[in-house]
């Protein structure tokens, strides 16, 4: 083998570093000037670095920065427009996932490829390209779940599954296969923070044992916590590398955004009457593989934010249903400023002062084929008075879109644009500026930052803690811990569509939110890690 | 065993004759459904299924030939149908239902010539002492032997999606097709593979109302039997057990009222024709009712467009 001529030859940008480790590590992947268009767009340009064996190297970048293209294009379901890869020192040109899986690279993805009907065994089946007999092949799925403390049933549907155990079952689905490079696209995403100290005690194993990871991640803890290099990614280029551990999380988010970030500013606080009364609000689920909401009360003053956390599919969406007015309740459960709407409408509730936006942008907040102009009508028609009997105001509608797309940043050609055409974030901003500008008394929103890249998020964080300071009731509903504890007063915890009572943030730790978002339901105590030194 | 006038073993015999084409259709467009593509052109394809077997079986003199020709027939017309859909993406419902007009029409105009004419007939398989059991022999061991495909494609169906893994494959793609394509599965071509299997039956379905159970070639003769096969598949929750069920209890309800005119009963004959209908339908809605399970069987991306977009 001409394997120790070819290593020599690799040019990879992360040079060798001193000190750290004692031997240095056999390089596994190498990637050299890959490029990737679109039309467009250049989602990656000249991209290079290199992975070593056992080597936990994080991918760090904003949405849109051009990380799932790249793992797309080692895992082989896209081809590079340039440059060339090398994986164990051999030329390396995967032209499907079949062969990326073959030489033993597996990925687990960031929105799952799992199918809810199936059950785990034929999940895990479909992921490989050898399966046993399926008696043989559920005995291991015990065996390795169990012995990388991941415990998980074989016969159960994955619809039924919660997003921490769907994310096992992708896990071992790779694990089976014995990989040497373990993709992961923003893994923690779902997860609960107890969750994530195990699956960061399963990673650890793994490299241990030798398996090298590409951990994709937009979460800068999480990497100063696991991994040993970190390759920057903006905009499609690589703008830096470090090791995380040496470096501050201020340095590589700066590195990351290409700017100074800003927290969000907040006037102290004296909340005012109670503004959105909840009391003992129970709906039954609404499609197979929802969640039921169980007797949820709580309230919110005129001024006060809270926070709703909990994982994904814990009836969040259901939630928000039931007070936009979508779901209808018996009519004492919601109060607005004293007012039962419990059995009203959206408009009616809008009338009554209550504004939602729902996590869904595109096909729930707004409708992708009309124009911004005729989105923001939809929403805003009551509370700004667009029609008269029965007929449009459009001359108000533009005015009322134009004040939107202004007063929040919208970026876009114009407000006759279709809201499909917007970015996320764009389209987020618009949605809930659309919302703040009709002067709810109380605002309900789920998921405001998700998928939005952190200049956009910053900025509508702090557009709620403005309307807040307005006296407005704000509710956030989210699962992004880092957020909640950023704007909210209060927090409390939905876990199976009961809601905790509501507690102070100030003061809280991450070990007593995860507990009240249910812990990591069914794992090993022992297995149990700290990410925080 | 004779009931007010009616005799049971034959009628059984002949409720098996009578179901054979919807259960062949049925068991097609149930496998196109769980591969995730609606296709509405079942009627259209059993009729081309029909002429085409027909005009085959007569110019060769073999019943045989007829049928391969009848399944070559539906699974052109799935391919076309597979063409627009998958590769042009087309919609599904419109173009189901233009492909089932084009169907009508192609046939009429295929049939010229062919009307008033006798095919060969399709002989019974010979059982020897079996068929003489009285009772079980005649119902079940002397028909021809598409019947007996028919219930083997059906056992075969459901031991494909249940115990192999390209029926896992299948039904994957079904679930949803973007999660099978990131895992490098080929979508469409799974998708072509399956509609052309459901066309390929609807076709053998059709040929068999041409070639046995009339046995003639008249214009639109399916009589609406594509639009049961589908209605059977989605009240029988893509289970391919309750597809037999259906298929029988509407075969069954369809002699049965048959002899029941010819046996002079007193209700209105309208009633009596569309009694089929109406019972099949509302016992699958009945044994589908418990929404939770019949949800889950539906494939979740039944109907939708796939468009890989990298």
């Amino acid at each position: 083998m001409t394997g120790k001529t070819l290593q020599e030859q690799e040019t990879g940008r992360t040079a060798p570093r001193e000190g750290r480790r004692e031997m240095t590590r056999d390089v596994l992947l190498t990637i050299e000037g890959l490029s990737k268009s679109y039309p467009g767009v250049k989602a990656n340009d000249d991209v290079s670095f290199q992975i070593g064996e056992g080597e936990v190297h994080a991918l760090l970048g904003e949405n849109g920065a051009g990380k799932s293209t790249l793992v797309k294009m080692i895992y082989g379901l896209v081809k590079p427009d340039e440059g060339r890869m090398t994986f164990r020192r051999e030329e390396y040109t995967p032209s499907e996932p079949r062969e990326a899986r073959g030489l033993g690279v597996a990925m687990v993805f960031q929105h799952f490829s799992l199918f809810d009907a199936l059950n785990v065994a034929e999940n895990v089946a479909l992921g490989m390209d050898n399966p046993p007999p399926m008696g043989e092949l559920a005995g291991r799925i015990r065996e390795v779940s169990e012995g990388y403390g991941l415990p998980l049933d074989p016969e159960r549907l994955v619809g039924d599954l919660s997003a921490g155990e769907r994310q096992r079952v992708e896990i071992i689905r790779c694990l089976l296969q014995d990989p040497k490079l373990l993709i992961m696209d923003e893994p923690t995403s779902v997860l609960t923070p107890q969750e994530v100290n195990i699956l960061f005690g399963t990673l650890r194993q793994l490299a241990a044992e030798g398996t090298s990871i590409l951990y994709i991640s937009h979460k800068l803890e999480e990497i100063k916590a696991l991994c040993d290099e970190a390759t920057i990614l903006r905009r499609g280029k690589v703008v830096g590398t470090c090791t995380p551990r040496d470096s501050t999380a201020r340095e590589m988010a700066e590195m990351m955004v290409g700017a100074e970030l800003n927290a969000p500013q907040r006037a102290p606080i004296n909340p005012g009457p109670v503004a959105l009364q909840v009391r003992n609000l129970s709906v039954p689920a609404p499609s197979a593989f929802g969640t039921s909401l169980r007797e949820i009360g709580f309230e919110v003053r005129q001024g006060e934010v809270l926070g709703i956390g909990g994982v994904a599919g814990n009836g969040q969406d259901e939630l928000l249903l039931a007070l936009s007015g979508e779901v209808k309740t018996p009519r004492d459960c919601v109060q607005i400023n004293g007012l039962d709407v419990g059995d009203l409408g959206p408009n009616e509730r809008r009338k009554a002062g209550l504004c939602t936006a729902p996590e869904e942008r595109l096909g729930h907040a707004a409708v992708p084929d009309l124009s911004l102009m005729e989105n923001a009508l939809l929403s805003g028609a009551v509370r700004k008075q667009l029609t008269k009997n029965g007929f449009i105001d459009w001359a108000g509608t533009r005015r009322f879109a134009e004040e939107v797309v202004k007063t929040f940043d919208v970026r876009t050609p114009g407000i006759g644009t279709a809201a499909r055409a917007l970015s996320g974030g764009n389209l987020q901003k618009f949605v809930l500026g659309r919302e703040i500008m009709q002067e709810p008394e109380v605002i309900i929103v789920n998921q405001p930052t998700w998928g939005v890249d952190a200049a956009a998020a910053a900025f509508i964080r702090q557009a709620l803690l403005n309307r807040a300071a307005k006296g407005a009731a704000v509710v956030v509903i989210s699962q992004d811990i880092d957020e909640i504890m950023e704007i909210a007063d209060r927090f409390a915890a939905l876990n199976e569509g009961r809601l905790s009572a509501p507690v102070p943030t100030q003061g809280l730790t991450i070990d007593e939110i995860g507990l009240m978002l249910g812990g990591a339901h069914g794992m090993h105590e022992a297995e149990v890690h700290h990410v925080q030194a | 065993m004779v009931i007010g006038g009616i005799d049971i073993v034959l009628l059984i015999a002949s409720m098996m004759v009578a179901a054979t084409p919807i259960l062949l259709a049925a068991t097609g467009e149930m496998v196109a459904e769980k591969s995730g593509v609606l296709n509405l052109g079942v009627e259209g394809m059993m009729i081309i299924g029909a002429i085409s077997g027909f005009a085959a079986a007569v110019a060769t003199e073999s019943p045989f030939v007829g049928f391969m020709a009848a399944a070559v027939g539906g699974a052109v017309m799935a391919l076309l149908f597979a063409l627009l859909t998958q590769y042009l993406l087309s919609n599904q419902v419109a173009t189901g239902l233009a492909l089932t007009l084009f169907g009508l029409g192609l046939s009429a105009l295929m049939g010229q010539g062919y009307q008033g004419i006798k095919p060969p007939p399709t002989a019974k398989i010979d059982m020897g002492p079996l068929s003489d059991i009285p009772g079980l022999g005649p119902i079940l061991f002397n028909h021809d032997w598409v019947v007996y495909l028919s219930l083997l494609l059906v056992g075969g169906t459901w031991a494909f999606l249940k115990y192999t893994r390209a029926g896992l494959i299948l039904r994957a793609v079904g679930e949803s097709h973007d999660a099978a394509h990131a895992l490098g599965y080929r979508v469409i071509r799974v998708r072509i593979a399956a509609l052309m299997f459901g066309g390929a039956l609807a076709g053998l379905g059709g040929a068999y109302l041409s070639l046995v159970r009339v046995p003639q070639w008249t214009e639109g003769m399916t009589a609406g039997a594509g639009w049961i096969a589908l209605a059977i598949v989605v009240f029988a929750s893509w289970k391919a057990e309750r597809v037999l069920l259906g298929a029988y209890l509407f075969g069954g309800v369809t002699v049965l009222q048959l002899r029941l005119q010819a046996a002079g009963i007193a209700i209105p004959v309208q009633v009596l024709s569309m009694a089929p209908y109406l019972i099949t339908i509302i016992v699958l809605v009945i044994m589908s009712a418990p929404r939770g399970r019949a949800t889950l069987a539906a494939p979740a991306a039944l109907g939708r467009v796939f468009h890989a977009s990298h």
